[in-house]
């Protein structure tokens, strides 16, 4: 593992005590697919995006990353928290009443780093379209990024964005999909089938590249190809391969942690899988 | 009563036209946005000067408003263009959610609203579009009445930041305002002062209300008229000032009349001043096909029910 590798692995470790502990304080929030998209934003915020903390909405000159899925605010907030948006204290104040870490992001409560609200799902790349569309009149040739869920491509907006985006060459977008198989009422195939993800983004008329998600030096090496690939007449989708619940053994291979909390033996036990690397807030 | 004439008709949606290509002029960073319908927006004025400036999206209008959201995040100021109903219900928890609520300044332009849309019928003749647009907070409802109103608004709104619904319709119509008129959002209009009722109208209803007026006046009856463009804000001051003057009012929409106007200045009035009031909309029904005139006459939005709701108000003072 080189040492950027084993940075990144030790921030995402303190990055999922985040959550669970998020989760935990206030007996509610989605710690499945944070945990599984962990990997990935630590990734984005520690490795590859160029941003400044120093939050402007506009985002000039910077690359700016839109969360589609905003059931997974917890990794989103902790990330942010991490890499210098808003102090870490602050991830105490989770879904509580008077916070800015909203149950779902949103701009309204000015949060550093967030640029649209999300939770409502379907809506986030045709948002990240815009934002890119919008650096192209700017003549700003930093790229954007988003993030989807799985389940969330039964969104027919999504559709409407893809064949957007292809037809109008929107090749400073790189897209994810957190393909973890999984949503609230079970497995994707067994709700309602994504079929083949690959041939229908293709069909799209997208680049298309497969990452493993829970690995972070393959999330390291996919962010890297997929920026080698822009700018050239295609959008870029990231088909994610991720464990929902990933890093906490009795989270995994069930849609079950989708949305529910930790009681204190389940919280002790899930911290006690992962290493406190950043120290706790 | 004031004397009002006109010399030609023209649509509201010319006038939004015509705004567009004045706003485009004069801030560079104005762009617009349509699903599939430019010549019934009468957006192509100002594709034709700003081509790249211009964003055709297709029979999509959620990913529409998706996409005018993320263009204000680079500085855009982005106006939408297609009808009244594809503009509001369609896409209603888009906007709610990704403009609204994210606080994104857009300008969601509608066309061919309410029943004169004519002989496309229910379908696309939205009457709830005031009701669910005023419900969003921070969502500014205007409704202007003729081509100069409606193109002074849409050159104002470019102006104002946050988000606005801007409802136009498809028939010509009078004109009859100053083609130099300074629009004031949320600043209503005193069309002719009178000391019997208080008639405020908004959009196409503001025409009838005149010719409503100026029968009445033979009758003896001395109206006030208010153009309502901005249903939200609402000109709170001006309304309860008239109100306190003639003490019985008259509301005149080309919408449902759950919602609307008439819902908007009754619920003003519980809190402050509660008067008699009768409503001149549609009674909570959905449209059909005809022409405008006919669906005016039929749904009971004419001048003729103007004067009756007059006279059924006055008697209950």
């Amino acid at each position: 593992m080189t040492p950027d590798i084993e940075k990144l692995t030790k921030t995402a470790s303190q990055v999922r005590r985040d959550i669970v502990r998020m989760v935990h304080a206030c007996q509610s929030g989605h710690p499945g697919g944070s945990l599984g998209c962990a990997d990935y934003l630590v990734a984005l915020y520690f490795h590859t995006l160029k941003h400044n903390t120093k939050f402007n909405m506009d985002g000039h000159g910077e690359d700016l990353f839109f969360l589609s899925n905003g059931h997974i605010s917890p990794v989103f907030y902790s990330v942010l928290a991490r890499s210098g948006y808003f102090e870490a204290s602050e991830l105490a104040t989770f879904r509580k009443i008077n916070t800015r870490l909203q149950g779902h992001p949103t701009t309204h409560e000015n949060l550093p780093g967030i640029r649209i609200a999300s939770g409502s799902l379907g809506q986030g790349m045709s948002v990240a379209i815009g934002a890119a569309v919008a650096k192209k009149l700017n003549k700003d040739n930093r790229l954007v990024f988003s993030l989807h869920g799985d389940g969330e491509l039964q969104e027919g907006q999504v559709w409407e964005a893809a064949m957007y985006a292809s037809h109008n060459k929107v090749d400073n977008l790189i897209s994810t999909i957190d393909v973890n198989g999984q949503q609230i009422d079970g497995p994707t195939d067994k709700i309602l089938s994504l079929g083949n993800l690959r041939t229908k983004w293709e069909a799209f008329g997208w680049e298309v590249l497969d990452m493993s998600g829970n690995d972070m030096a393959d999330v390291v090496r996919v962010l890297d190809l997929a920026i080698s690939k822009t700018f050239k007449g295609k959008p870029i989708m990231i088909l994610m391969q991720t464990m929902m619940g990933n890093g906490v053994d009795f989270m995994m291979h069930t849609h079950k942690w989708h949305g529910t909390a930790p009681n204190d033996e389940q919280l002790a036990s899930a911290l006690g899988q992962l290493e406190e690397t950043l120290g706790d807030y | 009563m004031k004397k009002y004439t006109y010399t030609e008709k023209k649509d509201t949606r010319s006038g939004f036209g015509a705004g567009l290509l004045e706003a485009g002029k004069k801030n560079d960073q104005v762009v617009a946005l349509c699903a599939d319908l430019i010549g019934s927006l009468k957006m192509d004025a100002f594709i034709k000067e700003f081509p790249e400036r211009f964003f055709q999206i297709g029979i999509a209008e959620a990913n529409m408003m998706g996409i005018a959201a993320g263009l204000t995040i680079g500085g855009k100021i982005p106006f939408t263009g297609t009808f009244a109903n594809f503009s509001t219900g369609r896409v209603y928890d888009q906007i709610r959610q990704s403009i609204a609520y994210s606080d994104k300044n857009v300008k969601i332009c509608a066309s061919h609203a309410g029943l004169t849309l004519g002989e496309d019928g229910a379908t696309h003749q939205i009457l709830e579009d005031i009701g669910m647009m005023k419900m969003l907070p921070g969502m500014v409802v205007i409704n202007p009445c003729d081509y100069n109103q409606t193109k002074a608004a849409t050159m104002a709104i470019a102006d104002y930041h946050g988000p606005v619904y801007l409802r136009f319709g498809r028939p010509t119509v009078p004109v009859f305002t100053d083609p130099d008129q300074k629009f004031e959002i949320g600043k209503a209009w005193m069309v002719n002062e009178g000391t019997d009722v208080s008639i405020f109208a908004t959009g196409h209803m503001v025409w009838k209300a005149i010719e409503a007026g100026e029968l009445l006046a033979e009758a003896g009856i001395n109206v006030e008229i208010i153009n309502i463009h901005t249903i939200k804000p609402l000109d709170e001051e001006a309304v309860l000032k008239s109100v306190a003057k003639t003490g019985c009012v008259v509301t005149a929409e080309e919408h449902n009349r759950i919602g609307g106007l008439g819902d908007s200045i009754a619920q003003l009035l519980a809190r402050n001043n509660p008067v008699p009031q009768e409503y001149v909309a549609v009674n909570d029904s959905f449209g059909e096909s005809g022409t405008p005139d006919q669906l005016m006459k039929k749904y009971g939005l004419d001048t003729e029910d103007i004067i009756k709701a007059v006279n059924r108000v006055i008697k209950r003072k």
